[in-house]
């Protein structure tokens, strides 16, 4: 029996377990894909939302505001790399100046600083913004995450605090049996106390497991197009068009890595499972995303991508225990601004949904810190040479594009978070981020981990189980 | 106190090799060649199939043959060289950067540097290839590498988008190893290979061509499984309800050579037409004794022109080492005109210049029965004949340097239709 | 038996016809009927490929046919090549294969693998 499962290890999943890690009580979280952050936390715009845009009073308004708040600290402590750029929501017809005014109002409500900026004031801080831009409204409180890493590192965090993480184990179903639930998988059946279902895209099909629900959770795909960091940049803050009912609307943003998204669409599906571009949705987000920064270079475009968004019929957020059984918790429906709101999500949930169903004694054990990270471009030559005298490692370049050291790619393997395949050591490293999108490294990437997991390189994976890179020897 | 060199060449690959040899031929004894990976050789090394050094020894050679000839010339001079070691930057003042595991970081201040670090292929996220994102989907040099160097296939069923060398070659390198090739899209109306090629390659092993096709989806959850080619109208759009599948365990793609630019930036200078350096008559970029050769300046097809314009950049920079190189003010530049992709070099400075200067371009399409115009200053100077000139062979013109007046203008390279009387 | 084929000599592609008595057309210049006649007579290609080797360091060694073969003849090539094993140390022009499928060319290394 354990205290607490959570199924799902996205952010959101991923933070409650940290967060459940400073207490006296074993959590296991259930993973249905082979590596945290897998599915909605790993394609997404990658932004700490301010908060001015959600309706005032939701839980959207409460826990962005928060969660905005509490990221820096968060950052340190989990070694996450973190921008606190600001964001810029454009208007570009004096009709929509005004409806700036209204945003700030909507801003103010929810406790967000904001300032009106003339057109001359956006020009000078946006070289690239378009010629007859009106206006716009500047959060200083916005920033730029790297989504991939937080989740990985939370999830490590609480591995290291004494969280036990099975990946590659979707729920098939859960009841309840006299004091507690049966959690099914198709590995075995496990018992406790508490279920905290942070399934994503998935967590109305685990809510129905206990109790007929009233909210559906839709697909909304949301499809971006990745440029390459070059100089001189396009963009210094996040740039926002105005909201719509459709969502934020089309973005051009930079990111912790220095590339620049461009996107998302935002049309509902029915299939849970597709995550396929197609060409007319992105040529439209071209179009809608050149009318704010005219001369995007997609020359220096190196990838396209689409998310889901778990978007919740009730368009708040579902956080609450279920009707049947207060020891059954839902976290649903975490779309935008979810990203931005998980650390005070992963808080409400355990000091205050948690916590009065399962006794939560502090561990004296407990770190919160992750063990820093080496980044060798952020080190001096000195230290850089230091560092290579013990461990020479560090002085084998494995990424080209991203300059990214063997060492740097061994500390990471080593870590109490499994990393398994190469689009996992993608999303922590970096590596195969660049511009020619693993052409280099991929090959040497994929004999890295052959060797260090003592695997055939037939063996080793790109991403999901079936694909493998190499399918025979020649000879 | 930061290390001293007269020569430092990025890259050692067969550019990178006839730079430091023809360097060293023109009396620059100082000199560092610095090598990524772990041999000297370059791309050669996977390029196992025959076709290189027609020209440059009137031999068919592979490409293992034909950068062992280079390795031997650099080792015969004991001309000094590093191996997996990565340059990671290069200053305004000519500060080499280069790090690898024995030395770690390290700065070199060098009188004149040659960059010769080749290209990189273009990838499917590039060019957004609508679908899914599944493992299988890999660049045909990736393969090549797989296969040639590391000995393992990467897939049974394959179909290839792009009828570039490089993929019709591994058309038949995966034929030859067993696989089935279904196919090969190319999204022009004609091929972007050689005729060699289209018949040895594709003809032989009876491989379809799809001209004025392209991949238009791909599937596959983790795994391609499937792929959808499309016919394409003039502007290059796909023509929806012409979509043809095919079930398909690996899509190589073979879209595009780009050359690998990251360390201009850093020095100010910004990459030319071919994204490459720009470069004049001496192969030197903006930045003094600063050279560029080979497949990083523009993309060639023929390794033995890529020894050619190295040689010249090493003799440069050796001309430039003994002040034999002085910048003046008064200069052509170059430009591409009608029907012309790009032109190298984009600068040509008179006084430098020798007798005949070798001028470098590809056209944007396949034209018959046209005259390679080149005018300066509005008015034709040499004018050469082609019944077919190509977009995939790179045309080489020599220019005498005697046609080029006053030193100062505009030349233009132009293909006119010949004219019908 | 008529054959059209597109010649490989120079850019020019020209599109070749060879009738029943190796009368060649459709070339611009006299190295196209050359080509033709050989081409459809005895048409022979240069195979490149890999062979496994006992290295350390390397899993394959380049290995080529010395000059042409018959064309009809490459997948018995590839049928040996696919069986054999070279053993270190490999010189550039060592003679992996004499005579590969009977075809009187040798199988050579193309570049040195020593250990």
């Amino acid at each position: 029996m354990v205290d607490i499962i959570i199924i799902g290890a996205g952010v959101v999943g991923s933070l409650i377990a940290r967060n459940l890690s400073q207490y006296e009580v074993s959590v296991l979280v259930l993973e249905k894909e082979n590596d945290v952050g897998d599915v909605t936390s790993m394609a997404n715009s990658a932004i700490v939302h301010s908060g001015y845009d959600p309706v005032p009073g939701t839980k959207k308004a409460l826990y962005n505001v928060e969660g905005n708040a509490m990221y820096p600290a968060l950052c340190r402590e989990l070694d996450v790399p973190f921008g606190p750029v600001g964001s810029l929501t454009i208007a570009l017809t004096d009709a929509q100046v005004d409806v700036l005014k209204d945003l700030q109002k909507r801003g103010s409500e929810n406790g967000v600083e904001t300032k009106l900026l003339s057109a001359d004031e956006v020009k000078a801080m946006e070289p690239n913004i378009a010629p007859d831009v009106k206006g716009a409204l500047l959060c200083p409180s916005a920033g730029v995450v790297n989504p991939f890493v937080l989740t990985a590192h939370a999830m490590e965090n609480a591995l290291d605090n004494g969280v036990k993480l099975h990946l590659d184990e979707a729920v098939l179903n859960v009841k309840r049996v006299k004091d507690h639930f049966e959690v099914k998988t198709a590995q075995a059946i496990y018992e406790a106390k508490v279920v905290i279902n942070c399934a994503g895209l998935h967590s109305e099909e685990i809510a129905k497991m206990i109790e007929p629900v009233d909210w559906k959770i839709n697909p909304r795909k949301g499809e971006y197009y990745v440029l390459d960091h070059y100089a001189p940049g396009l963009v210094n803050h996040v740039l926002f068009p105005l909201p719509s009912e459709k969502g934020k609307g089309i973005l051009v943003t930079m990111t912790t890595s220095g590339n620049y998204l461009v996107g998302p669409s935002s049309e509902v599906i029915d299939d849970k499972e597709d995550f396929s571009t197609d060409a007319l949705t992105l040529a439209d987000v071209k179009r809608q995303a050149t009318m704010m920064v005219p001369n995007i270079p997609f020359r220096e475009q190196i990838r396209v991508f689409a998310g889901l968004r778990a978007t919740p019929s009730t368009h708040d957020f579902i956080i609450e225990a279920s009707k049947s059984y207060k020891e059954f918790i839902n976290v649903a429906g975490i779309e935008s601004p979810g990203l931005a709101s998980s650390p005070a999500i992963a808080m409400h949930v355990v000091d205050e949904l948690a916590a009065p169903v399962i006794a939560l004694s502090p561990k004296k054990s407990y770190n919160p810190r992750v063990k820093k990270y080496i980044n060798l471009q952020s080190m001096s030559l000195e230290e850089r040479n230091a560092l290579i005298k013990k461990d020479p490692s560090f002085g084998e370049t494995v990424c080209n594009c991203e300059k990214i050291s063997k060492g740097e790619i061994l500390d990471i393997l080593g870590r109490s978070l499994p990393c398994k395949t190469i689009k996992a050591l993608k999303k922590r490293s970096r590596a195969g981020f660049g511009k020619c999108q693993g052409g280099f490294c991929q090959p040497k990437v994929l004999l890295l981990l052959a060797e260090y997991y003592h695997i055939s390189p037939l063996e080793v994976l790109y991403d999901k189980d079936g694909s493998e890179i190499l399918a025979k020897e020649s000879k | 106190m930061m290390e001293t060199k007269d020569l430092v060449i990025i890259g050692g690959g067969s550019a990178g090799m006839a730079a430091a040899v023809s360097a060293y031929d023109h009396g620059v004894k100082d000199i560092l060649i610095l090598e990524r990976g772990p041999f000297l050789g370059g791309i050669l090394n996977q390029c196992i199939h025959n076709g290189f050094g027609l020209h440059e020894f009137n031999e068919e050679l592979t490409g293992p043959e034909f950068l062992t000839r280079f390795v031997n010339q650099v080792v015969e001079r004991k001309i000094p060289y590093k191996l997996n070691t990565f340059v990671s930057n290069i200053s305004k003042d000519k500060v080499v950067t280069y790090s690898n595991s024995e030395e770690g970081y390290v700065e070199i201040k060098a009188k004149a540097i040659i960059m010769a670090a080749g290209c990189y292929e273009r990838s499917a996220g590039a060019i957004g290839i609508p679908g899914d994102r599944p493992s299988g989907i890999i660049t045909a040099g990736q393969a090549q590498l797989y296969m040639n160097e590391y000995g393992y296939m990467v897939g049974k069923r394959v179909f290839i988008l792009g009828s570039g060398d490089i993929g019709l070659i591994m058309a038949r390198r995966m034929s030859l190893e067993g696989a089935k090739v279904l196919g090969v899209a190319e999204i022009m109306p004609y091929s972007n290979g050689l005729n060699r090629n289209l018949v040895q390659c594709l003809q032989d092993f009876d491989i379809p061509l799809y001209l004025s096709h392209t991949v238009s989806k791909v599937v596959g959850k983790s795994h391609l499984e499937r792929i959808e080619i499309s016919q394409v109208d003039d502007k290059l759009q796909v023509i929806p309800g012409t979509v043809t599948s095919f079930e398909v365990d690996t899509l190589l793609l073979s879209i595009g050579l780009i050359p690998y630019n990251s360390l201009l930036d850093k020095m100010g200078l910004v990459p030319s037409r071919t994204r490459g350096a720009s470069v004049n008559e001496h192969m030197e970029t903006a930045l003094d004794g600063v050279f560029s050769c080979g497949n990083v300046l523009h993309v060639h097809d023929l390794v033995d022109n890529v020894v050619v314009e190295a040689k010249v950049a090493g003799a440069s920079a050796a001309l430039y080492l003994q002040d034999k190189l002085p910048r003046h003010t008064e200069k052509i530049t170059c430009e591409p005109g009608d029907g012309v992709g790009y032109i190298v070099p984009e600068e040509i400075d008179l006084a430098n210049a020798e007798d005949q200067i070798p001028m470098k371009f590809r056209c944007r399409k396949p034209t018959h029965d046209v005259f390679i115009e080149y005018a300066l200053n509005g008015e034709v100077i040499k004018s050469f004949y082609k019944q077919t000139i190509i977009p995939s062979e790179m045309e080489i013109d020599i220019i005498p340097k005697n046609l080029l007046k006053n030193n100062q203008g505009k030349l233009t390279v132009s293909l006119k239709p010949r004219e019908v009387k | 038996m008529a054959y059209d084929l597109i010649c490989i000599v120079c850019p020019n592609g020209c599109h070749l016809h060879v009738d029943d008595n190796f009368n060649v057309t459709g070339n611009r210049c006299p190295r196209g009927p050359v080509y033709a006649k050989q081409e459809v007579t005895n048409p022979t290609r240069v195979v490149t490929s890999t062979v496994k080797i006992n290295s350390k360091v390397f899993r394959v060694l380049p290995v080529k046919t010395k000059v042409a073969v018959p064309k009809k003849n490459i997948f018995d090539v590839m049928n040996v090549i696919e069986k054999t094993v070279a053993k270190v140390p490999v010189h550039i022009g060592d003679v992996i294969v004499c005579n590969v499928a009977g075809t009187g060319v040798d199988l050579v290394a193309t570049r040195d693998i020593l250990e």
